[in-house]
C-alpha cells in the first residue's frame, strides 16, 4: 500500500459517491443502483454463510467421536441438509456474481448501471424470499433429505418440511435466472465505445459464461423441484416407483442442473483470480484468448457431464462410459487455466498483498480439487468413492478452497473500490494464510478417510475412522477462525480504515479509472477504450518494478 | 500398503481399482509438484524489485507453447479415460454360472438370500475365489450396497433390480455399508461380509435352518397365488408358457423383443399390461400389492429353474 500515491489519478470527484446518495434504510432497500444492490447481496450472503457455518460446526463437533454424543440422528441429518441447501443456493451460487459481479460488471465495461436495474433489485428480493422460505423450514422443524432431495425418500418417506425447503430453492432459482439475464443483456448492450469482446476483462467473460449456465440450467432445477413438490403434495406419480414412477429420472434432472451449478460457482472464481494475478504480477495475462475459450468451453461441456454423479445409480453402463469420457474432456480447459495463471507469473514483478495471497491459495486448492476430479471421472475409482468422504473432500476443494478463496481474493482486491477504505494488510495476509492451512487441515484427511471407505452423511461411524475425523474437526476450528477474522478487520476498516485513493493497486481495469467509491452514475464521462485490459507493460517488454505510467483511458471527447 | 492410508484389498476388482488409483495419484503428485515448484520459484525469483533479469518475452513463450500443453493435457485425459474405461468394461458382467445371491434392502437393514433359500439379516456369507452375483432391490427408498474391501458399490433401487458382482480373494470379515443416504438410521444400516473357504461355506450353508429352496418356495407360491391357473403346462387358458423362457428373447406385440430376465419377469407380474407377448390377449391382472419382493424373487427363481431343467433334458 505504501506505493499508492495519488499522482496521475482522477481528482476525487465533485459528485458524491454512491454511498452518500441517501442514508436511510429505504434508500438502500429501494435502490436500483447496481452497487447498492451488490451491498445488499453481500450482507445477505454473509448472513447465510455464517448460518450454514453454524450448522456444519455442530456436525463437525458430533464427528469428533464415533458414537452419537451431541445430537440425535434426526437432528444430525437435518443439520447437514441445512448446511448443504443454504451453502449451495444461498451462498455459493449467488456469492461472486451477485456481489462482485453486480458491483463491477457495469464498471468494467464502462456502463452506468446494468441493463435492467429494477429486475436487479427484484432478484435480490426473490433471493431473500427464497431464503426466508427455507429458513421457515428450519424453524418449523427442519428438513432431512440432504441437499440433493433424492426421491422417493424426499417425496414419500421423509416426515420433514421438504415442500417449504424446496419452495425456497425454487424461488431463489428465479433470482439466479434474473441475474443471468441481466448480465447477458448488460454485456451485449452497454459496453463503452471501443470495448470490443476481446478487450473485455476476463472477469466479465467469466460473468458472461456463468450467466449462460444460470439461464439455461436453472429452469431445469425449477421444473424438477416443482415435480417433486407435486408428487409430495398432490401424490402425482412421477418419481415414486410404487406408482410406476422412476426415481432415477429425478437424479438425471437434478444433476442436469447441479453439475453445471458447480461451474456457476467456479467460473466467477476463475474470473476474479485472473484479475488479481495479473495485477500483482504486473503482467499481461498469458494467453488471453485461450483463457476466454477455456471458460466458454467449460460452460458448454459442463452441461454434458451430469451422468458422472450416477455411475452406481443404475444407469446404463454404456451411458456411464460416455459420461466418463466427457468428464475427462472437461478437465482440459481447467488445466489450461492453471497453466496460464502460472505462466502469467513468469518474468513478472510479483508482490504479495492480501488479494494475491488469497489468489495463490485458490491456485493451489483448485489444482488439488481439479486433479481429484480425474479420480471421479474414472469409473472404477468413482464406484469405490461415490458417496464417501473422498467426494466430500473433492467438492469442498473446488467450491470452498476454490470459490470461497477467490471470493475473498476479490473482496480484498476491490474493497478499496467498494468502500474507499484500506483494511489492515497484516491481518488480511494472516487470515489468508490461516484459511489456506485451515482448509487443508480440514479437508485433506477426508480424501484418505473416503478412500478407506467412510461413507458421507454418517452420524455414527466405525472407530477406525476416528483419527481422520478428529483431524478434520480440529482443522475446522482453524478454518472457522480464518473465516471470522475478515468480519473484524474489514468491519473495522469501514470506520477507521485509511482513505484508499482511487487506485491503490495501480491496476489497469476501467473500474479503477473512476473515483473510489464510485459516484452513482459510475463515470463522469463514459470512457473510450483504446487497448487490451491488462496493459501493465508494453507487449514485447517485461514489466518494470517502477510505477506504471498511469494514463487515464477516459477520453474527454 | 499402510493400512491407515489404503483399505484392505480383498477382491479381484479391488486390485484393479487400486492400480488406477495409484496411477492417478502418481500423475497428480507430478502435476502438483511442477505447478507448485513453478509458482514458488517464480514468486521468489520475480518478486517485485528483485534483480532477476526479465528482458523481453522469450520467443518460445508463445501461442505454440499454449497449443502444446493443451494437446498434452488432452492426450493425457484420453489415455486415462481409455485405461479406466477398458478396465471397467472387462469386468462389467458377472461370469456365467456365478453364485446368485438375492438382496432386499429396507430402512434400515439388509436381507440376503442364498440359492438354497437360507437367508441372513445384515450378513452375507460367501465362498472365496467364487464369482458371486448380487441381484438387489429395495422395499422403500434408495440404498447402496457398499463393500470397501471389494471396491464395490451399487445403488439398490425400489421398483427395479440392480446387479453387481464380486470375486473375493481373501478370507475374513469385511464391512458392508449403506452408502446412499436413506433416512434416520442411515449410519446404522451396516452389515458384515464373511468370506469363507469353499468347504466352510458348504458346511455353513447346510447348517442353516433350511429355508425352503427358493425355487421350491416359488413353486408353492405359483400354485397358491393362482399363477398356475393360466401359466401351468396343463392350463387351457391361452397364456404364455414359462418353461425355457428365462434368459431368452421374448417377442412382444408391436415387434420389439426383450430378454426375459429378472427385471422383465418382475415387471410382467406387477405391470402385465406394459409388455404384451406377441400372440396373447392382455388379460392378466396386476399382482402389485399382492406379491411382496421376497415372493417375486421366489417366483423368479422357480421360473429360472424351469429353464435349467429344460437344459438338462
Amino acid at each position: 500500500m505504501t506505493d499508492a500515491t495519488l499522482d496521475g489519478e482522477l481528482p476525487l470527484s465533485l459528485e458524491p459517491s454512491y454511498l452518500g446518495a441517501g442514508h436511510s434504510l429505504a434508500s438502500w432497500l429501494t435502490s436500483t443502483d447496481h452497487k447498492r444492490i451488490a451491498i445488499l447481496y453481500a450482507i445477505s450472503i454473509t448472513f447465510f454463510f455464517f448460518l450454514g457455518g453454524i450448522a456444519i460446526t455442530i456436525v463437525r463437533i458430533e464427528l469428533f467421536t464415533p458414537e452419537a454424543d451431541v445430537v440425535s440422528a434426526d437432528t444430525y441429518n437435518k443439520l447437514f441438509t441445512f448446511h448443504g441447501i443454504i451453502m449451495v443456493w444461498f451462498f455459493l451460487v449467488p456469492s461472486i456474481p451477485t456481489t462482485l459481479g453486480n458491483f463491477l460488471l457495469p464498471l468494467m465495461i464502462g456502463a452506468r448501471d446494468v441493463a435492467f436495474p429494477k429486475l436487479n433489485l427484484f432478484s435480490w428480493y426473490l433471493n431473500i424470499t427464497g431464503g426466508l422460505c427455507t429458513m421457515y423450514a428450519l424453524i418449523a422443524g427442519g428438513v432431512d433429505t440432504g441437499w440433493t432431495f433424492y426421491t422417493p425418500f424426499s417425496t414419500m418417506f421423509s416426515n420433514t418440511h421438504v415442500i417449504a425447503a424446496a419452495m425456497g430453492v425454487f424461488i431463489a432459482g428465479f433470482s439466479s435466472i434474473a441475474a443471468g439475464v441481466n448480465f447477458i443483456a448488460t454485456t451485449h448492450m452497454l459496453r463503452a465505445p471501443g470495448m470490443t469482446w476481446f478487450r473485455l476483462p476476463l472477469f466479465v467473460w467469466a460473468m458472461y459464461a456463468t450467466s449462460l449456465v444460470m439461464v439455461l440450467a436453472t429452469p431445469v432445477l425449477a421444473v424438477t423441484l416443482l415435480l417433486l413438490i407435486m408428487e409430495r403434495w398432490l401424490h402425482l406419480p412421477i418419481f415414486n416407483p410404487a406408482l410406476g414412477g422412476d426415481p432415477i429420472l429425478f437424479q438425471h434432472l437434478f444433476w442436469f442442473y447441479s453439475h453445471p451449478a458447480v461451474y456457476i460457482m467456479v467460473l466467477p472464481a476463475m474470473g476474479v483470480v485472473s484479475e488479481v494475478i495479473t495485477c500483482f504480477a504486473r503482467r499481461r495475462v498469458f494467453g488471453y484468448d485461450f483463457m476466454v475459450y477455456a471458460m466458454v468451453g467449460i460452460a458448454v461441456i459442463g452441461f454434458f457431464v451430469w451422468g458422472h454423479h450416477m455411475f452406481v445409480a443404475g444407469q446404463s453402463p454404456y451411458a456411464s462410459i460416455i459420461f466418463s469420457f466427457l468428464s475427462f474432456i472437461v478437465a482440459v480447459p481447467s488445466a489450461i487455466k492453471v497453466f496460464n495463471w502460472t505462466a502469467t507469473l513468469y518474468r513478472g514483478q510479483i508482490s504479495f498483498e492480501a488479494p494475491m495471497m488469497y489468489a495463490l491459495g485458490f491456485l493451489g486448492l483448485f489444482t488439488v480439487g481439479g486433479l481429484t476430479g480425474l479420480f471421479l471421472a474414472s469409473i472404477p475409482v468413482d464406484i469405490h468413492v461415490t458417496d464417501t468422504y473422498f467426494v466430500v473432500a473433492h467438492f469442498h476443494y473446488i467450491m470452498v478452497g476454490g470459490s470461497v478463496s477467490a471470493y475473498f481474493a476479490g473482496l480484498h482486491y476491490w474493497w478499496p473500490k467498494i468502500t474507499g477504505r484500506l483494511y489492515s494488510e497484516a491481518w488480511a495476509r494472516f487470515a489468508a494464510i490461516l484459511m489456506f492451512f485451515g482448509f487443508n487441515f480440514t479437508f485433506f484427511p477426508q480424501f484418505i478417510a473416503g478412500y478407506l471407505g467412510m461413507p458421507r452423511r454418517y452420524h455414527v461411524y466405525p472407530p477406525e475412522f476416528q483419527v481422520y475425523n478428529v483431524m478434520s474437526s480440529t482443522g475446522a476450528v482453524v478454518l472457522a477462525a480464518a473465516y471470522l477474522l475478515p468480519l473484524f478487520y474489514l468491519g473495522r476498516s469501514l470506520i477507521w480504515g485509511a482513505r484508499a485513493g482511487n487506485n491503490p493497486w495501480d491496476a489497469t481495469g476501467l473500474e479503477w479509472q473512476t473515483t473510489s467509491p464510485p459516484p452513482r452514475e459510475n463515470f463522469p464521462v463514459i470512457p473510450r477504450v483504446a487497448g487490451t485490459p491488462y496493459d501493465y507493460h508494453p507487449v514485447t517488454e517485461a514489466p518494470t518494478s517502477g510505477r506504471r505510467n498511469v494514463h487515464s483511458e477516459s477520453d474527454q471527447g | 500398503m499402510l493400512s491407515f492410508l489404503m483399505p484392505e484389498a480383498a477382491s479381484a476388482q479391488a486390485v484393479k481399482t487400486d492400480d488406477i488409483y495409484y496411477l492417478l495419484l502418481g500423475i497428480s503428485a507430478v502435476i502438483i509438484l511442477v505447478v507448485s515448484a513453478l509458482v514458488i520459484g517464480f514468486s521468489i525469483r520475480y518478486r517485485r524489485g528483485s534483480k532477476a533479469k526479465r528482458g523481453a518475452m522469450p520467443a518460445f513463450f508463445s501461442r505454440e507453447f499454449e497449443i502444446g500443453w493443451t494437446s498434452a493435457t488432452l492426450i493425457l485425459a484420453l489415455f486415462l479415460f481409455w485405461w479406466a474405461a477398458s478396465s471397467q468394461l472387462s469386468g462389467l458382467l458377472a461370469p456365467k454360472g456365478a453364485l446368485e445371491i438375492h438382496v432386499v434392502a429396507k430402512q434400515w437393514m439388509w436381507k440376503t438370500q442364498h440359492p438354497n433359500g437360507a437367508s441372513e439379516i445384515n450378513e452375507l456369507h460367501a465362498p472365496i475365489d467364487t464369482p458371486v452375483r448380487l441381484v438387489m432391490t429395495s422395499q422403500d427408498v434408495i440404498h447402496s450396497f457398499f463393500v470397501p474391501a471389494f471396491r464395490m458399490k451399487q445403488d439398490v433401487v425400489p421398483g427395479r433390480y440392480t446387479e453387481t458382482w464380486f470375486n473375493a480373494t481373501k478370507l475374513g470379515v469385511f464391512h458392508l455399508f449403506c452408502a446412499e443416504y436413506c433416512g434416520t438410521d442411515h449410519s446404522r444400516m451396516l452389515g458384515k461380509i464373511v468370506v469363507m473357504s469353499k468347504e466352510d461355506y458348504g458346511r455353513w450353508l447346510s447348517a442353516q435352518p433350511q429355508g425352503d429352496n427358493l425355487a421350491n418356495e416359488g413353486a408353492v407360491i405359483f400354485e397358491a397365488r393362482g399363477c398356475s391357473g393360466c401359466h401351468a403346462e396343463s392350463s387351457k387358458v391361452h397364456a404364455p408358457k414359462l418353461r425355457g423362457i428365462y434368459g431368452r428373447p421374448v417377442q412382444l406385440a408391436g415387434g420389439k423383443s426383450v430378454i426375459a430376465d429378472d427385471a422383465y419377469l418382475r415387471d410382467s407380474m406387477l405391470m402385465p399390461k406394459r409388455d404384451i407377448v406377441a400372440g396373447y390377449e392382455p388379460i392378466m391382472p396386476s399382482y402389485k400389492g399382492i406379491l411382496d419382493d421376497g415372493e417375486i424373487q421366489s417366483l423368479t427363481a422357480y421360473i429360472r429353474s424351469l429353464s435349467t431343467e429344460g437344459e438338462k433334458r
